[in-house]
């Protein structure tokens, strides 16, 4: 537990806690960037190069720019009147509150009783190639089908409907 | 407190703020913020108890957070898809006017 | 003495580090690095505008800027004592934390690029195993600074300019990714230092880079493509057309922050074609085998300069494409056939050496080319403009 983490998880925290809070869509999307980044640090100081290197390049430079791009097409950045918290909000935070201390005091009192090493694990980019291509290239091609369909579906969703529009 | 007591705290803290977050704002697009929140901190658990876990070699952790990611990534680009194609109907993205089965 | 030329900025890293005690030789000499980094590309970028402008006057038969200096050299140091007197006009409407983050995140992202570029000999920064990944994951991380720019700005050609250039660094970063994954498939590592090792060889005098074979030019030519427009630079220049978006995503931008624009968009083109180097033009290796005498880092920094001036000369050649052009171009044609690189590069791999895998890819390729270019001019994707005239 070094200073390095606590500093990365406060910008963390902070990054989330303020795109729940801010009013404004846009500066809800920016302040979910920085919690991105944040998380991409945190797997950097668990020594994962690798997945710290695409949670950036696949959360800030492309859901985070979708979601900025769907915050402007449907005319987001504005701050609505009528407040951005639904009416049962308390019920909301009471749920979240409740989780968070089930899961906290679970792992307070069994993080202990896990046996855990300390030593640096000596996995190498080459390592992650072949177990992609190895034990893991079922789920691979799965992912790949997967995001075709979505890429496709997307698009269908997306488009607009033919006759209506124009 | 051990090293990885303290990213699970962390994770299970992001996990609620993104769950408070799907569940108390209106807008359908801070909704799925809040998704992407919750499955970043899953993501988080999984590489640490790959990083202290008794046999980081196998890579299962590691694999679940790269694959979990692939996943979120779809998912988000179907989400705002499904998104922008309501507000194209309704003409608003907030969650409790969208209240009407009839398109 | 060639050993000591080639190494001489090691040995000198190494020399001032040793006045220090042993706990602080560590980052003192990535701190050293840092700052050979921070100087040397910085001034990279103050040559490279008095070489465009003076290039671009020479192609516009004009004369450029000659006043300061002699040659007008010294332009540069006018034009930034000029940026950092000027008033920062920051508009009233404008969302100031917004407004005044994106510059720095764009300079910030840009600069950490350039520490997984080996520009020399054991002259690498951070020599990272994913040192690609890296690389990529810094540049897709400027897309958020580029639509924080529009966006805070308040001004409509700004958030005009902001949704192109995001849009425009999307598409094209797919070829980007796309052409680089050939190379990494060859040498079998994500680690720059190693794929520059990789071309480090030579067959009579000739060497191995990679654009000496088929898909090794195909990937090159669609890698050029996707790093003009990755930087905003002409002939994909729309998020800064002056003559429809007054300057783009930078408008609203004045005085040391517009200043630090330029530098980040410079910057940017100056790592995206150091990476070009490294992957397809054998980073600092000589171009023949009787030149290794020269310094690693010397070719390596001529590289860069060529291409810089490659870069100059299209911008000073070509028109401007329009938006739907530019789509279409990324989409149907540079995507398709990165993905048929691909397969090439797989068929060249695992076809063995010999003169028979030179023929076939060679083929599929060209086929590729004159086939996809002939029915994209047939329905008129590319080609000729028709104007259609309001009646």
């Amino acid at each position: 537990m070094t200073v390095v983490f606590y500093l990365i998880a406060a910008i963390t925290v902070a990054g989330g806690l303020a795109a729940v809070l801010l009013k404004n869509l846009v500066h809800c999307a920016l302040a979910v960037t920085i919690a991105f980044g944040g998380i991409a640090l945190l797997f950097l100081s668990l020594d994962a190069q690798f997945a710290g290197f695409v949670q950036i390049l696949v959360y800030i430079g492309a859901v985070a720019i979708l979601i900025v791009f769907a915050i402007l097409l449907t005319r987001g950045s504005d701050v609505p009147k009528d407040g951005v918290f639904s009416p049962t909000w308390l019920t909301g935070v009471a749920i979240a509150s409740a989780v968070f201390a089930v899961m906290g005091w679970a792992v307070i009192n069994s993080v202990n009783a896990i046996p855990q090493l300390a030593a640096v694990p000596h996995v190498t980019v080459h390592d992650i190639g072949v177990a992609l291509v190895g034990s893991y290239v079922l789920p691979l091609e799965i992912v790949a089908l997967l995001l075709t369909a979505a890429t496709v579906g997307a698009v269908i969703v997306a488009m607009h409907e033919k006759g209506g529009a124009e | 407190m051990t090293p990885l007591g303290g990213y699970l705290l962390v994770a299970a803290l992001m996990f609620a703020i993104g769950l408070a977050g799907a569940l108390v704002r209106r807008n359908a697009i801070m909704v799925l913020i809040g998704i992407e929140l919750m499955l970043n901190s899953a993501n988080l658990n999984f590489i640490a108890f790959w990083r202290y876990g008794t046999h980081p070699e196998a890579l299962t952790g590691m694999m679940f957070a790269i694959f979990s990611i692939a996943v979120a990534a779809a998912e988000a680009a179907v989400g705002l898809g499904l998104v922008i194609a309501i507000y194209r109907h309704t003409h608003t993205t907030e969650l409790d006017k969208i209240n009407r089965m009839k398109g | 003495m060639i050993d000591k030329a080639d190494q001489i900025f090691v040995l000198l890293q190494h020399w001032l580090v040793s006045f220090l005690p042993l706990a602080l030789q560590q980052p003192a000499a990535v701190l050293l690095g840092v700052i050979g980094i921070v100087c040397v590309f910085p001034a990279i970028f103050a040559l490279t505008t008095v070489f465009e402008r003076k290039g671009l006057g020479r192609i516009q038969n004009r004369l450029g800027p000659n006043r300061v200096g002699p040659f007008g050299f010294m332009q540069p140091i006018a034009d930034a004592i000029k940026s950092l007197t000027k008033e920062d006009v920051v508009p009233s409407t404008a969302n100031g934390p917004v407004h005044f983050l994106a510059p720095v995140g764009l300079v910030v992202a840009v600069f950490m690029g350039f520490a997984v570029l080996p520009v020399g000999r054991n002259m690498v920064l951070v020599d990272m195993d994913a040192g690609l990944l890296f690389f990529f994951a810094m540049g897709a991380s400027t897309e958020v600074s580029v639509f924080m720019a529009g966006w805070s700005s308040r001004n409509k050609y700004s958030l005009l300019g902001a949704m192109r250039a995001v849009a425009q660094m999307i598409s094209y970063e797919v070829v980007l990714l796309l052409s680089s994954v050939a190379v990494v498939m060859i040498t079998g590592s994500l680690s720059l230092t190693k794929i520059v090792e990789a071309q480090n060889q030579y067959t009579g005098i000739f060497p191995h880079w990679y654009i000496f074979t088929p898909w090794g030019l195909a990937g090159f030519v669609m890698y050029a493509i996707a790093a003009t427009a990755e930087t905003n630079r002409s002939p994909f220049d729309l998020p800064e057309g002056e003559s429809e978006l007054v300057a783009g995503y930078h408008t609203e931008y004045s005085g040391f922050k517009f200043a630090l624009f330029f530098l980040g968009e410079y910057l940017a083109m100056l790592s995206i074609s150091g990476l070009g180097t490294t992957l397809f033009l054998g980073g600092w290796s000589a171009p023949l085998s009787f030149l290794t005498f020269m310094p690693s880092w010397f070719w390596f920094f001529s590289k860069l300069m060529m291409s810089i001036f490659v870069f100059i000369w299209m911008r000073g050649t070509l028109p401007r494409l329009r938006q739907d052009q530019l789509m279409n171009f990324a989409w149907k044609f540079v995507l398709p056939f990165t993905l048929l690189d691909l397969f090439v590069t797989a068929l060249w791999r695992f076809m063995g050496e010999g003169l028979l895998r030179w023929i076939v890819c060679s083929a599929i390729l060209l086929a590729a080319y004159i086939i996809m270019g002939r029915v994209a001019m047939v329905r008129k994707h590319f080609g000729p403009r028709s104007y259609r005239y309001a009646e």
